[in-house]
């Protein structure tokens, strides 16, 4: 009676493992077998070779780190502070939240258009910046590093400020409390309990929020220079498929971003175990 | 530690929007001092507390340590500056600190040597009884011995006033009495001024050299544990320490007999004969005189274990009807409707068998029963004492 319950639950994973196999051993799998072949299905690792001994290929790497890793920093720099201050729950928080999280629903594409109007030459922030006196003739907003890097700015940071705020406000507020209590000023109670109990939630929405920027493609082509400075890595992956129609040499650029995100989540966890020795608990008690 | 003699709240008020959560408070702490705050949930005996640490900024009074003022509610010495130490429900031990970075965590703030931290980091886990434990995480231990690090870490720093927000709230019976027995001797050793926070009325006597009872932000009573279990000042002190039969009725007649009063009051469809030693000057005894004259309401006060079955001469006797019998070991513990008057019950112990839905009389003792004046209304009473 006992087993037969207990088989009975295992079933219940039967979807999901379906769905992961189908949608991700498979693929992925069948991605890395692509890469180490050539068209006629013999093995090589021509593909691989190929894309490290071209410059142009090795520089998309360093155009989308270049992206990607000072915009997921900045991202969650910023939302460390903001999810802290709003840890209890402030005026309009509603409103905030909702603004936070338009630019996610309407996706990538509407937004880069926006902004390509919104940011452009004679786009309402430059007029506004001239009014304001502020600059003296427009700056140069789009088709450059700024463009991409605010576009990929803009879809991360709610991710990682929501991520954070749920991770912040689940701290038990005692812990605060008791901190102060043991003689401790707000900014010794925020470096010395607060943020460590932080770290594990910073860790993962720094990973989620790397991968989306690393993966950058809609916001390089709209708001970029998709040919030059910001051809990043996933721009070449489509171009080897689609414009040259080597699916084989694709996919090991595709299997090379993959590399570089794994050990990029690599080093974060590392540093997150090495501040986070403690318990698997957040401060619940 | 820096050395005091006396620890006052005066009229100290908070009040949350249009509540009033601690209303008018005033206490001294003499050092060494056990002082309990005892009263039901939401009667605002959490909140005094934290008023007094200064994590909650309070909205009028004064707080001074002897002629140091540390709360006028404008200017406040932050609760960082205190030096008091704080024991809450949940422990809030620091998760991702070891037992030995919890108790160290106040020691290394103030910059002492490490030398000097791990001796007294030794000392304060000997003295709870967590020797071995240093290097354990909290969410490897119990219950139990975490509230212990959690007291640790506090008289470590030698705090001028320990406060404990139901620390054993969150344990077992068991565990409970034990640790309430180690409270207890940790207070005798080191005679750490101390304010104990619970709604456990068998805490509060077991532990303190006073208690505060408090109801709706306001004190009922302070005193001795002694005075507060024998000699309740109102009708809600009464009833929070046990004299679980309060029945309302009219004064029929009254006799003032030196410091006692001799009165007898028609209640629960029966004749009640009581005798209470409220002294002259005893606004009891004022209440109770006055309510006599005008014909206003009182209630009694009988504590269950001074009700016995049987009939005993020159006591006051009903016959009732058990409708609730629970065995408790020692007792049962019974409850039954009084014959003649549906609508009161009566509570008692009593040591021999008594079957459910049985006619038995019972007795109390005149000098056993207390009598209250009733306040008009209980927004009369709290208007009455404000202004």
């Amino acid at each position: 009676m006992k087993g037969s319950s207990k088989n009975g639950v295992l079933l219940l994973l039967i979807p999901a493992v379906v769905f992961i196999f189908l949608l991700f051993v498979y693929p992925f799998c069948y991605g890395l077998y692509t890469s180490l072949t050539k068209a006629d299905g013999t093995f090589t690792f021509a593909n691989y070779i190929r894309f490290f001994t071209t410059p142009r290929e090795i520089r998309t790497i360093w155009v989308t780190l270049g992206i990607a890793v000072p915009v997921t920093l900045l991202a969650v720099g910023l939302a460390v502070p903001l999810s802290y201050y709003m840890r209890r729950g402030i005026k309009g928080e509603k409103i905030i939240s909702f603004f936070l999280i338009v630019p996610v629903t309407l996706g990538t594409v509407l937004v880069s258009e926006g902004m390509l109007t919104f940011m452009g030459p004679n786009g309402w922030l430059n007029q506004l910046l001239m009014a304001l006196h502020l600059v003296q003739k427009p700056v140069q907003f789009t088709h450059n590093y700024a463009g991409v890097a605010i576009s990929v700015g803009l879809q991360g940071f709610p991710y990682a400020f929501l991520m954070l705020l749920g991770y912040v406000s689940g701290i038990n507020p005692d812990l605060e409390k008791a901190s102060q209590m043991l003689g401790a000023n707000k900014w010794q109670t925020f470096w010395k309990i607060l943020f460590p109990l932080m770290v594990p939630g910073i860790a993962i929405s720094f990973c989620l929020n790397f991968v989306m920027a690393f993966s950058v493609y809609p916001s390089a082509v709209l708001l970029g220079q998709p040919s030059g400075p910001q051809r990043v890595i996933a721009l070449a992956a489509y171009q080897m498929a689609f414009e040259k129609f080597n699916f084989n040499a694709a996919s090991a650029i595709s299997m090379i971003m993959a590399a570089i995100e794994l050990v990029v989540i690599a080093v974060v966890l590392a540093w997150r175990n090495k501040m986070y020795k403690g318990a698997s608990i957040v401060g619940k008690g | 530690m820096k050395d005091f003699k006396r620890i006052s709240v005066r009229r100290m008020s908070k009040r949350f929007g249009e509540k009033t959560a601690v209303d008018d408070f005033s206490i001294e702490f003499g050092k060494e001092e056990f002082v309990t705050f005892l009263g039901p949930s939401g009667c605002g005996k959490s909140t005094a507390l934290n008023c007094i640490t200064g994590l909650i900024p309070i909205t009028s009074g004064e707080i001074f340590i002897d002629d140091e003022c540390i709360d006028d509610s404008k200017t406040s010495v932050p609760p960082e500056k205190r030096e008091f130490g704080m024991v809450f429900q949940n422990y809030a031990l620091f998760p991702h600190l070891t037992v030995k970075e919890n108790i160290a965590f106040g020691l290394k703030l103030r910059k002492l040597p490490r030398s000097e931290v791990d001796k007294r980091v030794g000392d304060a886990l000997k003295m709870v009884h967590l020797e071995g434990y240093a290097s354990k995480f909290p969410s490897q231990m119990s219950g139990g011995e975490q509230q212990r690090v959690a007291i640790a870490r506090c008289i470590v720093l030698e705090p001028r006033l320990l406060l404990l927000d139901e620390p054993l709230s969150n344990l077992d019976a068991k565990l409970r009495v034990e640790l309430r027995y180690e409270l207890k001797a940790l207070h005798e050793r080191l005679k750490v001024t101390t304010i104990y926070v619970t709604h456990d009325q068998t805490e509060a006597l077991a532990l303190s050299d006073r208690i505060v009872v408090l109801k709706l932000g306001k004190i009922q009573q302070i005193g001795s544990p002694q005075v507060i279990f024998s000699d309740p000042a109102n009708p809600f002190v009464a009833d929070f320490v046990g004299y679980k039969n309060a029945w309302k009725g009219k004064i029929e007649s009254l006799k003032e007999e030196g410091s006692s009063l001799s009165v007898k009051v028609r209640t629960a469809g029966i004749l009640i004969e009581s005798r209470v030693s409220y002294s002259e000057g005893d606004p009891r005894r004022k209440d109770l005189v006055e309510a006599f004259k005008t014909g206003k309401s009182v209630t009694t006060a009988i504590r269950p274990e001074d009700i016995v079955s049987g009939s005993q001469p020159g006591c006051n006797v009903f016959r009732c009807v058990a409708d609730l019998v629970e065995y408790q070991g020692h007792a049962n513990q019974i409850s039954a409707c009084i014959q003649g008057c549906e609508d009161e019950r009566v509570d008692l112990r009593s040591v021999s068998q008594v079957g459910f839905g049985q006619f038995f009389e019972a007795s109390v003792d005149p000098s056993k029963v207390l009598l209250f004046a009733l306040p008009q209304t209980a927004q009369a009473n709290s208007k009455g004492k404000a202004t």
